[in-house]
């Protein structure tokens, strides 16, 4: 597993180089074929018997924030990089910039709040990052407008199989493509590590106008709604439950013979598997079907709690499921004789 | 003559977006033999093309029709869902709908005190059955629904679900029947997944790279009690769509499309619409850009179980879609 050192690594959306050396360091090692395209992604081959071109996805980059601001008395402001949930900002140890420098994410202390103030969430602009200096000019020594700010929280194994990490959405699909990569199969596909999905799919769009593929498949932390008050028809996916599959999302309509199909490769191989039950969100899936003449897609995602937060948690066995599913697609698809 | 019986096939046949195979074979066969070439896309768009040397000219009207999407099913046959496509929840209400293998369900709500929250995840399908057997084996998450609704018309109005775009699709089928001697290259293309984003006219627009693009497809009106107020009415012809959230007609297309209409003596009425989007939408800055625009046909009471149109309207349409094509 490349997991733990995956999570541990910086990669903000449009600052994935720390995620990227990782990677192609490890591609290195296995001897796998691949390049960096314009955008940043890596885009991976591996060789093997062909029918059709297939395309696997996963984004190196996490949400994250970027400085935007340093007041007088040295305090960093700062914007989010994604789809941050802001609840959850305040008082979380982070590194900021290239030399990591760290800081915490502080506020007014609820002493100090007016009642109204107690009652919302704390916006972004009300926050800022402490790293210990006194004055705008002992700050500007180490970080710049324009730093990436990444979350710090370290990679644990806790509970029956579980995960405790930052940027599960999407090292887990990172690390599942690395292995599956590492395997040496006797069925073509590329692995592409995607860059900027957090903000807009950006890296996919352009991967997938190189490789036309005709089949993409998006390995993807998603949101899990398992929690206490959640009635049953809204958890989108449970922990433990194994691989979800996509039916809709607001990127894409899944080709419900392609999802059906896999929904069989699983059911045949006793691989557990859920629906994701939910129609919102999306993925890289959305601008890998629209590409130039389209391709079918499918997302085949790892349940993800407390998404988009420091503590993500995932299940190794969810992983897994995922992991072997993927596999077994890719060599249904490329049954039969063709060699390239 | 309005061909009541095909635009009633249209109107009923099963297609949401995404799921656009029934609607796809239903079209194919009713335009066999008609076209030179018969293409369906990697994202499930057909394309019919009447070959030529001049000029490609490329027609869009979508497949796709609005419905819903099973999230969940529970063992006592009540079935969760959420929208394929824009819907309002305090419209689907009370409605029936029905499955592509034909079985119905009718929207519920849970409970609520106050009527102005009810929200889409409030509402759940009630299939009609407390056989756990029977629920089990025919419903499952990803299934998808659409409206319920008979056909009807009068002299000169029709009512009826899915207008938006079957009536589209209607006029394209026509209009390739009647399709006029040309040297230009024209391609009717049926796409899918237009009302989750015109996604299907996004590859065939790649795939064609058309030198001239019209969508077709309904617009809303501003002649209803306490209307949106816009200058389009039902009875008031071919609608030259000048604007909408997703395209501003190609100057050079709107006086095409307007001096076709004038020397054809084909009715029509300019139209700007200040929401929505279609087709023209992404086939417009698709490659190195098409010159685009959009004929659209007046259209009450859009996405609900009930819209109302003009035969006369959609007759002048289909007058000024063969024009084009034929047009050097």
């Amino acid at each position: 597993m490349f997991l733990k050192e995956l999570t541990e690594l910086s990669g903000v959306s449009g600052c994935e180089y720390e995620v990227r050396n990782y990677i192609k360091s490890k591609l290195t090692d296995m001897g796998c074929e691949f390049y960096v395209d314009k955008l940043g992604n890596i885009i991976a081959h591996n060789k093997g018997r062909k029918n059709k071109t297939i395309m696997l996805a996963a984004h190196m980059d996490e949400v994250g924030l970027i400085v935007t601001n340093i007041d007088s008395d040295g305090f960093i402001k700062f914007e989010a990089v994604g789809g941050i949930d802001q609840r959850v900002l305040n008082s979380k140890p982070v590194l900021v910039g290239e030399k990591k420098i760290p800081g915490v994410i502080g506020s007014k202390a609820i002493h100090l709040m007016s009642s109204d103030e107690k009652e919302k969430a704390l916006p972004i602009d009300k926050m800022y990052i402490d790293i210990g200096t006194s004055s705008k000019s002992e700050t500007e020594k180490l970080v710049n407008i324009g730093d990436y700010v990444s979350f710090k929280s370290s990679y644990a194994e806790f509970g029956d199989n579980l995960i405790k990490a930052k940027a599960l959405d999407d090292r887990t699909g990172c690390s599942i493509i690395l292995e599956l990569l590492s395997q040496k199969l006797d069925a073509d596909f590329y692995g592409v590590f995607t860059v900027m999905e957090e903000v807009g799919l950006r890296g996919a769009e352009t991967a997938a106008y190189q490789l036309e593929p005709d089949l993409g498949l998006v390995l993807e932390g998603t949101v899990c709604a398992d929690m206490p008050e959640v009635e049953e028809h809204d958890k989108s996916t449970l922990i433990g439950k194994g691989a979800a599959l996509s039916l809709m999302d607001n990127t894409t309509v899944y080709d419900i013979d392609l999802v059906r199909s896999i929904a069989k490769i699983a059911e045949d191989n006793n691989i557990m598997y859920q629906y994701r039950k939910s129609a919102a969100g999306g993925n890289d899936a959305g601008v890998i079907h629209k590409t130039k003449n389209g391709a079918k897609a499918a997302a085949i995602s790892v349940p993800c709690r407390y998404i988009h937060s420091p503590v993500s948690v995932a299940s190794k066995k969810d992983i897994e499921s995922v992991l072997l599913l993927t596999k077994l697609v890719i060599l249904e698809n490329q049954k039969g004789e063709k060699h390239v | 003559m309005f061909n009541s019986e095909l635009m009633k096939k249209l109107s009923d046949c099963f297609g949401p977006s995404g799921r656009e195979k029934l609607i796809r074979e239903m079209i194919m066969d009713e335009i066999k033999g008609l076209a030179d070439e018969i293409t369906i896309d990697p994202l499930g768009n057909l394309i019919a093309r009447k070959k030529g040397n001049g000029k490609k000219i490329l027609f869009s009207a979508h497949m796709d029709q609005i419905g819903l999407i099973v999230t969940h099913v529970d063992e006592k046959g009540f079935l969760r869902f959420a929208n394929v496509g824009g819907l309002n929840a305090k419209e689907l209400l009370g409605l029936r709908m029905v499955f592509d293998n034909g079985l119905e369900g009718v929207i519920c709500q849970e409970e609520l005190k106050d009527k102005e929250k009810l929200k889409i995840s409030k509402l759940f399908l009630d299939v009609a059955s407390t056989d756990k057997e029977f629920i089990k084996k025919n419903f499952r998450t990803g299934d998808m629904c659409v409206f319920k609704t008979e056909y009807y018309e009068t002299d000169d109005c029709v009512i009826c679900k899915a207008a938006d775009d079957r009536i589209g699709c209607y006029i394209l089928i026509e209009a390739l029947k009647k399709h006029p001697p040309t040297e230009n290259d024209v391609y009717y293309v049926f796409s899918v997944q237009e009302e989750v984003g015109c996604r299907g006219a996004k590859t065939a627009g790649y795939i064609i790279d058309p030198d001239l693009a019209i969508a077709i497809d309904v617009t809303a009106t501003g002649d209803t009690p306490d209307g949106i107020k816009m200058d389009v009415k039902l009875g008031g012809g071919a609608a030259i769509k000048l604007k909408d959230n997703s395209i501003i007609t190609h100057p050079v297309v709107k006086d095409l499309l307007t001096e076709l209409a004038e020397e054809n003596k084909i009715k029509y009425q300019y139209e700007i619409l200040e929401f929505g989007g279609t087709d023209a939408g992404p086939i417009h800055t698709s490659k190195e850009g098409v010159p685009s625009g959009v004929i659209s046909i007046p259209t009450r009471n859009l996405h609900t179980s009930g819209e109302i149109f003009n035969k006369f309207d959609v007759e002048e349409c289909i007058k000024l879609v063969i024009a084009t094509a034929e047009k050097e």
